[in-house]
């Protein structure tokens, strides 16, 4: 039972970066938007993080930093490609690269200092109850709030006025435009939403899974982000489930490896995301579903006078 | 809302009526080309008035303007007296101006009320502006399901989404561009009869368009518009139809010629493309499945498939040309080949010629010049433009030329001009004379002038007879029934993925073609039961 427990808390922290990653780049697609510079600003917000609350010493200031990074790095892309008309896949990629480099470089003198985590949270009581307890209640604040902005993005999408126009312009741009809505200001908001969630997916990196700074530390975690939207068909929810699959191969393979398994690590690193990527794609076959939820316009270029 | 019915006082004798939207002078410029230059018109309460001209005569630059899309560069707009700037479509509609597009601005994924809720800029509750949607398309006689989505809904139907959509903000001037290009003919009836009501409430309609018998029937006056210039402003009514072609083309132009009347029999036999019970279900979610298409078509005849477009036509031109394989390789059969499994290249080589409905992108590449397209045109041998995988440039711009002068092409730089610099007409010139070059025996052409300005609709109409009296058998799908009537021999009508019955097209009436589009055949002989019912 205690391996379980065991498993079930490490498999909501694993996912959890992975959730806020890709719920902001869920919403950047569905305007329309498809912005491939996840990875980039995750590391970003994960330097940012880490900086901040090394030198104020507080967590609180450190994830604020890291969506400001974020939505930073997002706002770059968003001038390249909504007011400069540059390619989405060309810039969003060249957004990963800078990133990389950029945080590495800001975070050289930071490699190997201890912060202060962000610890879980303690109901007393609540957080006692054994197995429900520490698996319900006692898990990292961030963790909870991921699950708070996925149930906050589902309902501003397919609730609220602000959500049905956001759909429309992922929808048909030219649409948009012609009915009056400022397509691009519309965007700008999406993009900097996704840039947001992305740095505190960083944060909780650096913050709260492995307190530290490691240069790359996200290690191809952006990407999963981009695919999970994909293969979750823009779904909101189906994002979450992506995430919880993928945190639980991952603590699988650890286990598995502790277990002294002779197959090379290298092999069984690989596993949660060949697993992920493997169980979407056949989930997520019909194509009738995806074109119906798949935002029409995305990554294409809107240029208002045509 | 609620429209108030207008008690309309500036229809009486007494005043010179204001008129509600008056432009003077309007001048708007782009690189290249001056769309508008010093255009005025106004339109009165009350009245339906026609803007009318070619293609790129500058209506749809104009429209923009008044809507809010474009600004002009000079000139100056009255809304109702007062002079105004309108600086978005938001502000048109705060003014009272709604309009209905040619190219539906609609959302597939969203519901007809989602739709609605976008458009009117409108912060009801989605269960009230429900309850809205169902009144005003009762009043106007436009019967709608809020709830259903967009992309359910027929053509028909998603313009009278944009319709309700426009009249729930309660118009004072409603902009329909060329509302009738989708709709069979009952279907533009009933429009028509929306419209007069509006008309009757003291509403101004400005309603663009270039059929001219309809422009005739319902418009109070027209302003024509050739090269960005109004060129005259008449009552229509007074006027034939070909008195308003020749104005807004500006020369007489030549009719096509059809070869006199022979009766034509219905031919017997095998023809040179059958396709028998062509079963095919559509590959994509908004796409129309296809149900017991059966079709003959024999040397030296023209058959024509009427119906409104995304009935089943995509799919059915895409299996005969081959982008679509079919399960059964004898249910498309050419010269009594099976070639239902048969790749395009493999179906050109057996004599098939195909000019799809998209020029740019399907019918011709683009970004490549004439000359690379009509050598992308030729596989193989014949033409022998490629020699050990080496191309002779020399050859393919020798083919250009040939159909630039044989088609009266207007191109730029001759062979070396991209696809994409030719306008519509033009290109569509280039690829029905690439195609007629390689002196196909069946030759399939999908909307073969939509689009197209008037002197090169001419100017193919007659290529395709040409080709048909030379004994070639020709396919054409079209909306245009006026079109129909021109080339057919035989006309048979698509609807909901099935395929009625041909008959000879000078037995055919525009109203049981009508029916036919609306999809009112159970039975092979539907042709009859209409004719009884008349």
């Amino acid at each position: 039972m205690d391996q379980f427990v065991n498993f079930m808390v490490i498999m909501l922290g694993a996912a959890t970066p992975l959730i806020f990653a890709a719920v902001g780049e869920l919403v950047t697609e569905k305007s329309g938007v498809l912005n491939l510079g996840v990875e980039g600003m995750m590391l970003m917000g994960a330097v940012a993080a880490f900086a901040t609350t090394l030198t104020t010493g507080s967590p609180v200031l450190g994830l604020i930093a890291a969506m400001a990074a974020g939505v930073m790095m997002s706002m770059i892309f968003g001038l390249l490609t909504l007011t400069l008309l540059a390619n989405q896949v060309a810039t969003g990629l060249a957004l990963t690269i800078f990133g990389i480099g950029l945080s590495s470089f800001v975070g050289q003198d930071f490699v190997g200092k201890p912060v202060q985590a962000v610890a879980a949270v303690d109901l007393g009581p609540l957080t006692a109850i054994p197995v429900i307890g520490p698996i319900v209640f006692g898990q990292n604040p961030l963790v909870y709030l991921a699950l708070a902005v996925v149930a906050g993005v589902a309902w501003f999408l397919y609730r609220t006025r602000a959500g049905l126009i956001l759909r429309a312009v992922g929808e048909s741009h030219h649409a948009a435009h012609a009915i009056g809505y400022p397509v691009i200001a519309i965007r700008y908001g999406a993009v900097a939403f996704g840039g947001a969630m992305a740095g505190l997916g960083g944060a909780y990196l650096s913050l709260a899974y492995t307190p530290m700074w490691v240069e790359n530390m996200t290690a191809g975690r952006g990407w999963i982000a981009l695919a999970l939207v994909v293969f979750a068909t823009w779904r909101p929810w189906r994002v979450v489930a992506g995430a919880w699959l993928f945190g639980g191969v991952t603590i699988l393979q650890l286990h598995a490896q502790g277990a002294g398994i002779a197959v090379p690590s290298q092999l069984m690193n690989m596993l949660p995301y060949l697993a992920t990527i493997v169980v979407l794609v056949v989930i997520s076959r019909d194509a009738t579903r995806i074109r119906m939820n798949a935002p029409a316009s995305i990554g294409k270029v809107f240029h208002p006078e045509r | 809302m609620s429209p108030t019915p207008r008690t309309d006082a500036d229809r009486t004798e007494s005043a010179p009526p204001t008129p509600r939207l008056a432009l003077h002078g309007i001048t708007k410029v782009f690189p290249g080309t001056i769309a508008n230059q010093d255009v005025s018109l106004s339109l009165l309460p009350g009245e339906i008035h026609a803007l009318l001209g070619e293609n790129g005569a500058g209506k749809s630059t104009l429209v923009k303007i008044v809507y809010g899309l474009l600004q002009a560069d000079a000139g100056e707009i009255r809304w109702e007296g007062a002079p105004t700037v309108i600086a978005s479509p938001a502000e048109a509609r705060r003014l009272g101006i709604g309009m209905v597009f040619q190219h539906f601005s609609l959302f597939d994924s969203l519901t007809v009320a989602e739709n609605v809720a976008l458009g009117t800029g409108d912060r009801t509750p989605m269960r009230q502006l429900e309850e809205r949607i169902r009144e005003v398309s009762t009043r106007y006689g436009l019967p709608l399901d809020p709830r259903r989505p967009v992309h359910a809904l027929s053509v028909g139907e998603r313009q009278r989404v944009e319709i309700v959509r426009c009249l729930l903000q309660d118009p004072r001037l409603l902009i329909m561009d060329e509302p009738t290009s989708v709709l069979t003919p009952q279907e533009a009836e009933q429009l028509f009869e929306t419209l007069r009501r509006l008309r009757e409430e003291g509403r101004t309609i400005l309603y663009i368009s270039h059929k001219l018998e309809e422009i005739r029937v319902l418009c109070d006056r027209a302003t024509i518009l050739r090269a960005g210039k109004v060129v005259d402003a008449v009552n229509p009514r007074e006027k034939t139809a070909r008195q308003l072609a020749q104005a807004m083309i500006g020369s007489d132009f030549a009719t096509p010629a059809r070869a006199a009347a022979a009766a034509v029999e219905a031919p017997r036999g095998d023809g040179l493309l059958e396709v028998e019970r062509l079963n095919l279900a559509s590959g994509t979610p908004f796409g129309t499945t296809l149900v017991d298409v059966s079709l003959s078509l024999h040397p030296g005849e023209i058959l024509g498939i009427a119906g409104v477009a995304g009935n089943g036509q995509f799919e059915l031109l895409s299996a005969l040309s081959g982008e679509t394989l079919v399960q059964d390789a004898r249910s498309v059969r050419i010269a009594g080949a099976p070639a239902g499994h048969l790749d395009p290249r493999r179906r050109r080589e057996l004599g098939l010629g195909f000019v799809p409905e998209e020029r740019l992108g399907r019918g011709a590449v683009p970004d490549m010049s004439l000359a690379e397209n009509a050598l992308l045109s030729r596989g193989g041998g014949a033409d022998d433009m490629v020699s050990r995988g080496l191309i002779s440039f020399r050859k393919a711009h020798g083919l250009a030329e040939r159909i630039i002068s044989a088609y009266n092409v207007v191109a730029g730089n001759g062979a070396r001009a991209t696809a994409k610099s030719l306008s519509g007409g033009n290109l569509q010139k280039f690829i029905i004379g690439r195609e007629i070059m390689r002196k196909p025996r069946i030759l399939i052409a999908a909307h073969p002038t939509w689009g197209v300005d008037a002197g090169a609709a001419a100017a193919i109409h007659q290529a395709l007879l040409d080709l048909r009296d030379q004994g070639t058998a020709v396919l054409i799908v079209s909306q245009d029934l006026d079109e129909l009537f021109v080339l057919s021999d035989r006309i048979a009508v698509m609807s909901h993925g099935r395929l009625s019955e041909s008959r000879p097209a000078h037995e055919a009436t525009v109203e049981q073609i009508g029916l036919l589009m609306g999809g009112v055949f159970e039975t092979s002989d539907a042709w009859e039961a209409d004719a009884h019912a008349h």
